[in-house]
C-alpha cells in the first residue's frame, strides 16, 4: 500500500480524475448521440469514484470507498432506467439524436 | 316579568316565518305558506298582549305580572366589549315601546291577513309573506332596542325589507329604480344616524338610552353645543327614514311595491320609526331648544309642502303617500313642541286611519284590476258598497272631524304648537293651513273614486274577499274609536300613560280648557271648509278644478309636478355624481390608473417571460452546457482568490481585449 503512494504521488491520481471529468462533461455537451451522451455521464460519475478512492486512500477514511459503492450501485440502477428511457425513445422517434428530443419545451 | 314570557319572543316569531317562508317557500303548498305567515305576526302579536295584559294587572293566574318599567332584557353575552365600549344586545320594554309594539304587531298582523287575499294570485306568494315576516322583525327589533346600536341594527333591516318589498315586482324598471332610491336616500339618513352614534359614544361613553337620560339629569345644566350637534345628526336620520324635508322624495315612488306594503311599511309603521326614534332619544333634544326648534320647522314644513303636492296628484296611490308625509310631518310637528306623547298619539291614529285607506285604495285597485287614476275611477259606492264604507271613516278621521280618531290627535298637536310661545303661534297656523289641505285633497280623492259616475264603464270590478273586508272593517273600528283614548286633559289617559317614558310636557298655558276648545272648533272648521270646497269642485261643479288650473297654468305645472324637486336633486346630486362616477372614477382612475397600471405590471412579466422563455429551449445540450457554466463560476469564485475582486478583474479582460 505504502509502495503505491511512494511511487505515485496523490496529485496524479487527482489529475486523472480531473481529466476523466472534463472529458465526460466535453461530452455530454458536445456529442449527439444519446447513448453516447449517457456514456458520457458513465465517466463523469467513475471520475469522481476515483477521486473518492484517492481520498480514501489518503486519509485512511473507509467511508471514501463506501461512497463509491453507492455510486457504483446507483449507476447501475441509473443504466437500467436510462437505457430503458433510451429504447423507449427510440422506439417512439426513431432518432437518438438529442438536438431532436426537445419535447420537454412548453 | 318572569315565566315564560320573555321579550326576545316578540322579534323572533316573525323571523322564523322569514326563514321557513324564504327558504321552503317555494317547495312548500300555498296553504302552508299562509299559515307560516299568519301564525308567526299573531304570536308576535300574542306576546306583546300578555305584557300589556301583564302591565295592567289584568292577568289573573297564568299571566305573568309585569314588573316596573322598564322592564330590560339583555343578552347573558355582551355584544361588543372592546376596552371602554361596551354594548350590550338589549331590550327595552317600557310604556313607550309597547304602544309601538301594539301598532306595530297589531296593525301588522292585520295587514298580513289582508295580504292573503290581495296577493293570493301573484307570483312570489312565498317571498312575498316571508319579507313581510322579515319586516316586522327587524321593525320589533328597532322598537325594543335599549341602545342606538341595537336600534340601528333594526332600523338599517327595515330598510332591507322596504327594499326588498318596494322592488317585489322586480321585473318592472320602476319599481326596481323606486326600491333602489328608496335605500340610497335613506343612506344619507343613516349617514347622520351613524355620526350622532358616534357623538354620543364620544361625549357619554355609552350608547344605552337610560343610561344617557340619566347623565342628562345628572346635569341639568348642559344645554346645547354638542348636544345640539348629536340631535341635529339624529334628526338627519329621522328625516331620511320618515320622509321628512329635505329627504322625502323617495316615499311617493315607493308607492310602486304592493299597496299592502305601502300601508303596512310606508304610512303605519316604518316610516314613523323617526318619530320614535325622536321621542326615545327625547332627553337629547329636550337640552337643545334649537334642535327642537329645527325639529318643529321642518315638521311643519314638510306638513305643508307634501299637502300642496297631494292637492293635485293623480294617482290614488301617490294622493295618500303624500298625505302620509305631511302627516308625518304633524308629529314632527309635535316632537318639536316637546309634546312627544300627542306626537305618539297621532302616530297610533295615523297607523289605524292611514293603513285602512291604503287598503281600501288596494281594495279599488284589486277591483279594478290594477287602475289607480282617479281620473279613471268613479262612481264606486254602488258596485263597492264596504271600501267605499271603511274609506269615508278614513277619510273622516284623518280630515280631523269629530269624534273620529285624527280629530284628537291632530287637535293635541296644534294645542301643543299653540301654546309653545310666539313662535308657535305660526307652527300653529301652518298646521291648520295642512289641515285644510288634507281635509280637501281626502275629499277630493274620495269624490273621484266613490262618487259622479264612473269613468271607465267597460270594467266590471270584482268583489274582494272576506281575507281583504276584515282587516279594513276592524281598522275602521279602530279609526272611529282609537282617539278615544287621549280624551281629557293632556291626552288624559294615554298621556298619563306615557309620560314615564316620554316625559311630561310643561306647557306655557296649560289647563286653559276654553282656548283647548276654541282650538278644537277652528281645526273642525277648517275641515268642513276643505269639505265643503272639495264638494263644490268635485260633485256640484265639476269642470270647476279643471278650469282653475287651466287659468293657472304655471303654478298647476309647478305643484303638479311636485316643485320639480326630483329635477332639482337629478341636476344638484344625481348628475354630478353620475359625472363623477363615469369620467373622474371610471375613465380616469378606473382606466387610467388602476387599468394602466395592471397592463404595465401585466406587460413586464409577459415581457420578462418572453425574454426567459429563449433559455427554455427543450434542448438537452443548452440545458447542460448553463449546468457547466453555471458550475465554473461557482467554482471561479469559491476556489481562485482574485474572484473576490470580480469587477476589477472584469476591468482587466476588457482592457486586455484591447478596448
Amino acid at each position: 500500500m505504502n509502495l503505491l503512494s511512494q511511487e505515485v504521488p496523490i496529485s496524479w491520481y487527482l489529475l486523472l480524475s480531473a481529466v476523466l471529468f472534463s472529458l465526460g462533461v466535453v461530452g455530454f455537451l458536445i456529442k449527439r448521440n444519446l447513448i453516447t451522451v449517457f456514456m458520457s455521464i458513465e465517466l463523469m460519475l467513475n471520475a469522481v469514484n476515483l477521486s473518492f478512492v484517492t481520498f480514501a486512500h489518503q486519509w485512511h477514511a473507509v467511508k471514501g470507498q463506501i461512497f463509491v459503492f453507492f455510486v457504483m450501485m446507483v449507476a447501475a440502477a441509473e443504466a437500467a432506467v436510462g437505457l430503458a428511457i433510451i429504447i423507449a425513445v427510440f422506439r417512439a422517434r426513431a432518432t437518438l439524436a438529442v438536438d431532436r428530443i426537445d419535447l420537454m419545451k412548453l | 316579568m318572569t315565566g315564560y314570557f320573555h321579550l326576545w319572543l316578540i322579534p323572533l316569531a316573525p323571523f322564523a316565518g322569514f326563514l321557513i317562508n324564504g327558504i321552503l317557500g317555494r317547495r312548500l303548498p300555498k296553504w302552508i305558506v299562509t299559515t307560516v305567515a299568519l301564525l308567526t305576526p299573531l304570536a308576535a302579536f300574542s306576546v306583546v298582549l300578555v305584557a300589556t295584559a301583564g302591565f295592567f294587572g289584568l292577568g289573573a293566574g297564568n299571566v305573568p305580572a309585569v314588573g316596573p318599567m322598564p322592564f330590560i332584557e339583555t343578552c347573558p353575552l355582551a355584544w361588543i366589549d372592546i376596552g371602554a365600549l361596551h354594548v350590550d344586545f338589549s331590550f327595552v320594554l317600557d310604556q313607550l315601546s309597547l304602544v309601538m309594539l301594539l301598532v306595530v304587531t297589531g296593525v301588522g298582523f292585520l295587514i298580513h291577513i289582508y295580504s292573503v287575499g290581495y296577493i293570493s294570485d301573484e307570483e312570489g306568494y312565498a317571498r312575498y309573506f316571508s319579507f313581510l315576516n322579515l319586516f316586522l322583525f327587524f321593525m320589533t327589533v328597532l322598537v325594543l332596542a335599549g341602545n342606538a346600536l341595537v336600534m340601528f341594527v333594526g332600523w338599517e333591516g327595515v330598510g332591507l325589507a322596504s327594499y326588498l318589498l318596494i322592488g317585489f315586482y322586480f321585473k318592472k324598471t320602476s319599481a326596481a329604480d323606486a326600491g333602489k332610491k328608496a335605500f340610497i336616500v335613506n343612506r344619507i339618513g343613516d349617514f347622520g344616524f351613524l355620526i350622532g352614534m358616534f357623538l354620543l359614544l364620544a361625549n357619554f361613553g355609552t350608547l344605552t338610552f337610560s343610561a344617557i337620560g340619566q347623565k342628562l339629569i345628572a346635569n341639568p345644566g348642559w344645554q346645547g353645543g354638542v348636544l345640539t350637534v348629536i340631535a341635529l345628526c339624529l334628526l338627519l336620520g329621522a328625516t331620511g327614514k320618515s320622509a321628512q324635508l329635505p329627504l322625502y322624495i323617495w316615499l311617493p315612488d315607493a308607492m310602486e311595491g304592493p299597496t299592502p306594503v305601502s300601508a303596512l311599511i310606508h304610512a303605519a309603521t316604518m316610516v314613523t320609526a323617526g318619530v320614535y326614534m325622536i321621542a326615545r332619544t327625547h332627553v337629547l333634544f329636550d337640552h337643545s331648544p334649537f334642535a327642537l326648534s329645527v325639529v318643529a320647522t321642518v315638521g311643519a314644513a314638510t306638513a305643508l309642502f307634501a299637502a300642496t303636492i297631494g292637492v293635485v296628484q293623480h294617482d290614488i296611490k301617490r294622493v295618500l303617500a303624500y298625505s302620509t308625509i305631511s302627516q308625518l310631518g304633524y308629529m314632527f310637528l309635535g316632537c318639536g313642541v316637546a309634546a312627544y306623547s300627542a306626537a305618539i298619539f297621532h302616530l297610533v291614529t295615523h297607523a289605524f286611519f292611514k293603513a285602512l285607506l291604503f287598503l281600501a285604495a288596494g281594495s279599488v285597485i284589486h277591483a279594478m284590476g290594477g287602475e289607480q287614476d282617479l281620473r279613471k275611477l268613479g262612481g264606486l259606492w254602488k258596485k263597492l258598497p264596504l271600501t267605499f264604507a271603511v274609506t269615508t271613516i278614513g277619510v273622516l278621521a284623518i280630515a280631523g272631524i269629530f269624534p273620529f280618531a285624527g280629530f284628537f290627535s291632530k287637535d293635541a298637536i296644534l294645542y301643543a304648537a299653540y301654546t309653545q310661545g310666539a313662535n308657535g303661534r305660526v307652527l300653529w297656523f301652518v298646521g291648520l293651513v295642512t289641515a285644510l289641505l288634507t281635509s280637501f285633497y281626502m275629499f277630493r280623492l274620495w269624490y273621484k273614486t266613490f262618487l259622479g259616475e264612473s269613468r271607465s264603464p267597460e270594467v266590471h270590478p270584482h268583489k274582494s274577499p272576506w281575507s281583504m273586508l276584515v282587516p279594513m272593517v276592524i281598522l275602521a273600528l279602530l279609526s272611529i274609536c282609537g282617539g278615544w283614548i287621549g280624551l281629557g286633559e293632556n291626552l288624559g289617559r294615554f298621556g298619563a300613560f306615557l309620560a314615564p317614558a316620554v316625559g311630561a310636557r310643561a306647557t306655557t298655558a296649560s289647563g286653559d280648557a276654553h282656548l283647548e276648545l276654541y282650538l278644537s272648533i277652528a281645526a273642525v272648521a277648517v275641515a268642513l271648509l276643505g269639505w265643503l270646497v272639495a264638494d263644490r269642485f268635485y260633485r256640484q261643479r265639476p269642470g270647476r278644478a279643471a278650469q282653475m288650473a287651466a287659468a293657472n297654468p304655471g303654478s298647476y305645472e309647478l305643484v303638479l309636478n311636485k316643485y320639480y324637486v326630483d329635477e332639482f336633486y337629478g341636476a344638484t346630486v344625481v348628475r354630478p355624481l353620475l359625472g363623477i362616477s363615469k369620467y373622474l372614477l371610471g375613465w380616469f382612475v378606473d382606466t387610467a390608473l388602476l387599468g394602466g397600471g395592471a397592463w404595465l405590471l401585466g406587460g413586464t412579466a409577459t415581457f420578462a417571460g418572453a425574454l426567459l422563455q429563449r433559455w427554455q429551449s427543450g434542448n438537452l445540450r443548452s440545458y447542460a452546457a448553463w449546468l457547466a457554466a453555471g458550475t465554473a463560476a461557482v467554482l471561479l469564485f469559491v476556489v481562485v482568490p482574485w474572484a473576490t475582486v470580480w469587477p476589477a478583474s472584469l476591468n482587466l479582460i476588457w482592457k486586455m481585449a484591447g478596448h
